[in-house]
């Protein structure tokens, strides 16, 4: 009854938790909202792409990429052998356990009729699949927690997958092992399939199994003797052996119970195996019930995105874009594959923020999907961390499951910009990519984005709030170069002070040249910066959108006849007043503000 | 002669057909042997605006990568190449930096001593390899083909970083495209910036730019840009024609990496140089090669 009541429970939340999951990946939404398209818009283009797949060459794509990507896992061998190792052992391991052993009353009984758990090979190869799933649990923690590999970040999910197939298989692997020990479960054998025995009979069986079958007596047998044990032999062949091989053939079943013997008397008279049985199988039910919502379910997305993403590519339908790009939020196993490969990672020792990482921005990009508000740190985080990418794919190629990440940073990307978000680091080469994409997929403008942080910039450093008020020429007790880790951001960056004052640089300049009123449209002059610098007033030229528009072509460098290091000055500035905005964002934006 | 080969962010994305071509002409032509490191990461370019140290720091992770293989590294992107540099000399001049970057790549047990030399890929063909070692292995010359070489301003300058060529008049590249018998044309703007690196914060700046290089090159009656950076490469090809489509305007001039072009001059398949992927078509530029 309770067996039943449970395992219904379990399967009831699976199923329920399945389609609660199925069901966001019509609803949740990584990129800007899509005009006119719904829920169900996506529902019918999810069937129509599906159909027209399944009708098409394409099938054979599909099919391909389940079988090499899916079950043989290739993407993860191209990767790296001892995680492939690892991958497949639990994998093929506890797929096969499920399949002969849980489920073995369905499947395997069906299938073999002559099966039975205790018997060959079925008695064998249980041993046999948990052993697969135990190495493979041994190199993930080997992995995981002693060799430590850089940059490889543990949540609560990674934890939970390791603890949850480890109990589940040390369980069973002690409860086999002890049943082999057990006297009472002996006994109980004896009962159901004797039938009639003499005393004599019972206590040459016993001896045949205490010395031959591992189960351990709690007194001691009266006769060991060859004549014994050929009786004993005779009633076991007549009665047991055509249900139970020899536990020798189990061979981790069988050292558990060698391990275990000196105690075994003990454990014995306690419910030991009725213990062990109940976790191992409400761990099972765990593992089943709780699989929609924990890592595990990779099992069903991560095929679904392999082969999603196998058929469909820029050009398909943006509705199911969207779905599949909801799907991959759940087909992430945080495995850390992108982390380790991404362009970026090193930053991270100068920029600490986790959201540089793509295994990291994921769990963000979650909660923005579904709607829920991340709080401002959180916002700056993900959207730091999604800017802070050169968009060089190895994310994307590497990604075990396929996923498109840089498909999905794009599109985070465009769903911050789209409600007026901006960013500071959007003034960098980094726009370049989103430059291309904008002009390709809408024809337009990128530098919208830019335009609003460097106007935020200019707010924050006027030259001249008010054009009446005359400058004030006391130097500024800051330095230039103070910002560093003890030393001057470049050796060279006080040769301001050789300026004078020729504009060789504001002539060679060509962005200046590209405009009839360059100061009005970029501020101060390349000159009047270092005059500025020299004057002490290094604020007043941190709004100037010279700065910002600076192509860092070096060729005022180059020009300059007094060997001033204009634009590496330039970015000096330029990290100096990012450092200041970042600073002053910091502190301004109330912690409370939600963005849904 | 084995380099450790950098082919940055851009160019395994966007634009393969470089590091193919690369590949076939330095190490299936020419004999130089390339080593390919997987744990290089982005050289540090696009985040020198914001954080100096960040910048210093993946360069230093780079330049440590491939000491530790004793190899010098050759890159393919000026940007990567002016980065390198820039870091490879910040370095030395700056012990306290130096200290500091060792410091954090330690965790991985990397350091960088200061031996390993970032090397741009027009310079190891033109010091390393040599012009008339190059000049041997050409087989179908081009005849009357006009092309305008783009160096990339940031494998010129700062020349006393990067140290690559004569800032002002510099005639590496000139001499690497005459060698494939095509004629490298003056034009007074040859040196001047192509507009990426401020493509989508001033788009506008960035398409102007960009125009007015190419106006001037047409000026010159130039066939054929050549370029020797992802990012000129993409400007001048993508770029120019998403302008095209938006701004209207002359007829596109089409552009062309140096290692496809050398690759053609050397009797190589178009196809296996990925001639076909440019956006602007670059197929007809075979119609000069001879024999």
């Amino acid at each position: 009854m309770f067996f039943l009541i449970s395992f219904y429970i379990a399967l009831a939340i699976f199923a329920a938790g399945t389609l609660y999951k199925i069901s966001t990946w019509f609803r949740f939404r990584v990129g800007p909202e899509l005009d006119g398209v719904t829920s169900l818009t996506r529902v019918f283009a999810a069937f129509k792409g599906i159909l027209k797949t399944l009708l098409s060459r394409k099938l054979f794509t599909l099919v391909r990429v389940f079988l090499l990507d899916g079950v043989l896992q290739l993407r993860i061998l191209r990767e790296s052998f001892s995680r492939w190792l690892m991958h497949i052992c639990i994998f093929t391991g506890f797929m096969l356990l499920l399949l002969m052993h849980a489920l073995g009353s369905i499947i395997t009984a069906n299938l073999f009729p002559q099966y039975l758990s205790t018997l060959n090979p079925y008695w064998f190869l249980r041993d046999l699949f948990g052993v697969l799933v135990i190495l493979g649990i041994i190199i993930a923690i080997y992995r995981r927690f002693i060799r430590k590999e850089p940059y490889f970040i543990s949540n609560f999910q990674d934890y939970y997958a390791i603890i949850i197939i480890a109990v589940i298989l040390l369980s069973g692997v002690l409860l086999n092992g002890i049943k082999i020990t057990s006297y009472t479960g002996y006994q109980d054998m004896v009962y159901s399939y004797m039938g009639m025995a003499t005393d004599e009979d019972l206590d040459a069986l016993e001896a045949y199994w205490v010395k031959n079958y591992g189960v351990v007596a709690p007194h001691k047998i009266k006769d060991m003797d060859e004549k014994t044990l050929e009786m004993g032999r005779q009633l076991h062949d007549m009665s047991c052996a055509s249900c139970h091989s020899r536990p020798q053939s189990a061979p981790l079943s069988y050292g558990t119970a060698q391990l275990v013997s000196p105690i075994a008397k003990f454990l014995d008279r306690l419910p030991t195996t009725t213990i062990l049985w109940h976790i191992h199988y409400l761990a099972s039910l765990l593992l089943l019930a709780y699989l929609p919502f924990s890592k595990m379910f990779h099992i069903l997305t991560g095929p679904a995105s392999l082969m999603a993403n196998a058929v469909m590519d820029e050009k398909s339908d943006p509705a199911n874009i969207a779905t599949r790009q909801a799907l991959e939020l759940d087909a992430c196993t945080h495995c850390g594959t992108c982390t380790r490969n991404c362009s970026m990672r090193t930053v991270f020792e100068a920029i600490p923020n986790p959201d540089i990482f793509p295994s990291e921005k994921i769990s963000a990009i979650k909660s923005l999907s579904a709607g829920k508000s991340l709080d401002d740190k959180e916002m700056m985080n993900l959207r730091e961390g999604v800017l802070l990418c050169t968009n060089c794919r190895r994310c994307t190629v590497v990604c075990p499951v396929g996923i498109n990440l840089q498909d999905m940073w794009f599109n985070v990307r465009e769903k911050l910009f789209a409600r007026d978000d901006y960013d500071f680091f959007t003034l960098s080469p980094f726009s370049f990519y989103r430059s291309l994409m904008r002009e390709q997929l809408f024809g337009d403008d990128a530098s919208q984005p830019a335009e609003q942080a460097m106007s935020a910039i200019a707010k924050m450093f006027p030259f001249r709030k008010n054009p009446e008020q005359p400058v004030c020429l006391t130097p500024s007790d800051e330095k230039v170069g103070e910002k560093a880790p003890d030393k001057e951001l470049s050796a060279d960056i006080k040769s301001f002070s050789y300026c004078f004052g020729c504009e060789a640089c504001t002539t060679a300049c060509p962005v200046v040249a590209n405009y009839d009123n360059a100061e009005e449209a970029l501020g101060l002059m390349p000159h009047q910066i270092m005059h500025c610098l020299a004057l002490g007033m290094r604020d007043a030229t941190l709004g100037s959108g010279m700065l910002w528009n600076c192509l860092t072509c070096y060729q005022c460098q180059e020009q300059c006849p007094q060997g001033v290091r204009i634009t590496d000055i330039f970015y000096e500035l330029k990290n100096l007043a990012i450092l200041k905005v970042k600073e002053e964002e910091e502190e301004q934006t109330p912690q409370t503000k939600e963005y849904a | 002669m084995d380099y450790a080969l950098f082919i940055g962010c851009q160019i395994p994305a966007r634009l393969q057909s470089y590091e193919v071509s690369a590949r076939k002409v330095l190490s299936e032509a020419l004999g130089i042997g390339l080593i390919d490191i997987k744990e290089f990461n982005c050289c540090g370019y696009p985040v020198r605006n914001f954080d100096y140290n960040a910048f210093v720091l993946a360069s230093a992770r780079n330049l440590a990568l491939a000491e530790k293989e004793d190899l010098d590294i050759i890159a393919l992107c000026s940007c990567c190449y002016g980065s390198l540099k820039k870091v490879e000399y910040l370095l030395k001049k700056d012990q306290a930096l130096k200290e500091w970057a060792n410091q954090i790549l330690d965790k991985e047990g990397l350091q960088y001593n200061g031996t390993t030399k970032a090397r741009h890929f027009l310079s190891v063909f033109y010091h390393d390899v040599g012009i008339d070692a190059i000049a041997e292995k050409i087989s179908r010359p081009f005849k009357d083909l006009r092309i305008a070489t783009h160096y990339g301003c940031h494998a010129l300058r700062p020349s006393e970083v990067v140290d690559f060529d004569d800032p002002v008049n510099p005639s590496v590249f000139d001499k690497l495209v005459e060698v494939t018998g095509a004629e490298s044309v003056s034009w007074s703007m040859q040196l001047e910036c192509c507009g990426a690196p401020v493509s989508g914060v001033n788009d506008r700046l960035s398409m102007d730019l960009m125009e007015k290089k190419i106006k001037n090159a047409q000026q010159a009656d130039a066939d054929y840009l050549c370029t020797a950076c992802p990012y000129c490469q993409m400007q001048f090809d993508t770029v120019q024609s998403n302008t095209r489509a938006r701004r209207g305007g002359n007829h596109l001039l089409p552009s062309i990496i140096y290692p496809q072009l050398l690759g053609l001059s050397m009797g190589m398949d178009p196809a296996e140089l990925k001639i076909e992927e440019n956006q602007i078509p670059i197929l007809p530029i075979t119609q000069f090669l001879s024999g």
